[in-house]
């Protein structure tokens, strides 16, 4: 019988090694397995290369707190500055992480081709700009494009709605944003969901991660987000 | 004794103004994705009852306007981090297939602010400089690249008073040749082969004054 069910956060991030690469999911608060990211902290993994759309902000949780443990050593993002992201500033300042600056859309699409067995495509996003620099660029039908390379991971972490034992899984809302994408471009994907239903209960129709991208569940019901820092005062 | 200064002839718009003003542009059933900061406003002057897709980088087709506390689901988030509602008609996507769709040119505009725009249409949003302060890009330069249009929306000049539509760009730049209009608190100019056109001016504000205060040359449309 196939169960991908893991007794606890600490069962899903067993065996994780020291310089993986491992792909975050998240966009802001939402969608963002901060379980599984306290899990790795407590599980000592270090010379990290993070890949995720933010670098965290406040201390104390989630990625900040993987930082300031010493544990990363590059981040690959397109937003890193944020009201709030003090440690990432800190520690980039110190020169004890490194950054890769991204374009979101390259970013998710490097991730993509990974999971899609593309190694590389073109794209229109930042030719002309100091984020093509030392880039392989090509005219094609007459409009220039940039050369970018599949972005392949050891670990993706990620947060799902429902989940069930094949793997298969469901998103909320806006929590879906890189999470799919994510799920198939990794060794080991190692999911959070707040729902484990029974095999069946998914309608197919539904289902946006096929459990054949999943390696690991783990049932972590913690309710939801918090309203969002960025909210005007009514 | 210090001259009394006449007070200006012209009323330059405030952020809701120049917001307003870019809104009253956008026809129903155009596809649009709003920038963080200032063009996010834009949403909140089409009415409903013109029927205007927004979407959002993060995967939202049909976003709607900023929850009230009755209404809030903390689980939708918009580009800016804010949390608002779906309009009926909505629909989800992850994050390849957002910027798919942005990329592939399947949105009729974008709306982004600026630090600088030129007369070629090039501009710099992203930072001020490549060193020192940390540096984000988000999704500006694919919106750049993929939208059909490419409206700005910024103030004339900076705080020092340094003309923001130049010649060409100091700052490191988001794309070239990429943006077609700019709105600002002084006038809507065009991003045409001739270099920047005056669509639009605020009331009492005279071309010559339009120009001291712009870094490349204007014409008239």
């Amino acid at each position: 019988m196939i169960d991908k069910r893991v007794g606890s956060v600490h069962a899903a991030v067993a065996g994780i090694k020291d310089g993986s690469v491992v792909l975050i999911g998240g966009f802001g608060l939402v969608g963002q397995p901060n379980a599984l990211i306290d899990a790795l902290y407590e599980q000592g993994a270090r010379e990290l290369t993070i890949v995720a759309n933010n670098a965290g902000s406040g201390r104390g949780a989630g990625l900040p707190k993987l930082m300031e443990g010493g544990r990363v050593r590059k981040i690959i993002c397109s937003f890193p500055r944020s009201r709030g992201s003090v440690v990432f500033d800190e520690q980039h300042k110190a020169g004890r992480l490194e950054l890769e600056l991204v374009p979101q859309g390259t970013l998710a699409e490097r991730i993509r081709a990974a999971g899609a067995g593309v190694p590389a495509f073109f794209t229109p996003t930042a030719y002309g700009t100091a984020l093509a620099d030392g880039k392989e660029t090509r005219v094609i039908r007459g409009r220039p494009y940039v050369l970018e390379y599949a972005l392949e991971a050891d670990v993706a972490l990620l947060e799902a709605w429902q989940a069930d034992r094949w793997g298969n899984l469901t998103y909320r809302s806006t929590g879906r944003n890189f999470n799919p994408v994510m799920a198939t471009a990794a060794a080991l994907t190692i999911v959070q969901a707040q729902h484990i239903v029974e095999l069946g209960e998914l309608d197919p129709a539904a289902i946006i991660t096929p459990g054949i991208y999943v390696n690991r569940v783990a049932h972590v019901p913690y309710g939801h987000p918090p309203p969002a820092s960025a909210n005007p005062q009514d | 004794m210090a001259k009394a200064q006449a007070p200006p002839p012209f009323q330059p718009l405030d952020r809701a103004g120049m917001a307003e003003r870019l809104a009253r542009d956008i026809p129903e059933g155009w596809s649009v994705n709003l920038g963080i900061g200032m063009p996010l406003m834009v949403g909140n002057f089409v009415p409903a009852s013109r029927e205007v897709i927004f979407q959002s980088e993060n995967g939202l087709i049909g976003m709607g306007p900023i929850a009230k506390r009755h209404e809030l689901d903390t689980w939708i988030v918009n580009a800016g981090r804010q949390n608002v509602t779906m309009r009926s008609g909505a629909s989800l996507v992850h994050h390849a297939d957002s910027f798919a769709m942005i990329r592939g040119g399947h949105l009729d505009l974008c709306v982004l602010g600026a630090f600088e725009v030129a007369a070629n249409g090039d501009f710099a949003n992203w930072t001020v400089s490549l060193s020192g302060a940390v540096p984000a890009v988000g999704g500006a330069m694919d919106l750049a690249a993929g939208a059909r249009r490419v409206w700005v929306l910024m103030e004339h000049t900076a705080k020092d008073g340094a003309p923001k539509l130049v010649e060409r760009c100091a700052l490191p730049l988001t794309a070239v040749g990429a943006v077609k209009r700019i709105y600002t608190n002084l006038a809507v100019i065009d991003v045409t082969a001739r270099g920047f056109e005056v669509v639009d001016r605020i009331a009492g504000l005279s071309f010559e004054t339009l120009q001291e205060r712009t870094g490349a040359t204007l014409h008239m449309q």
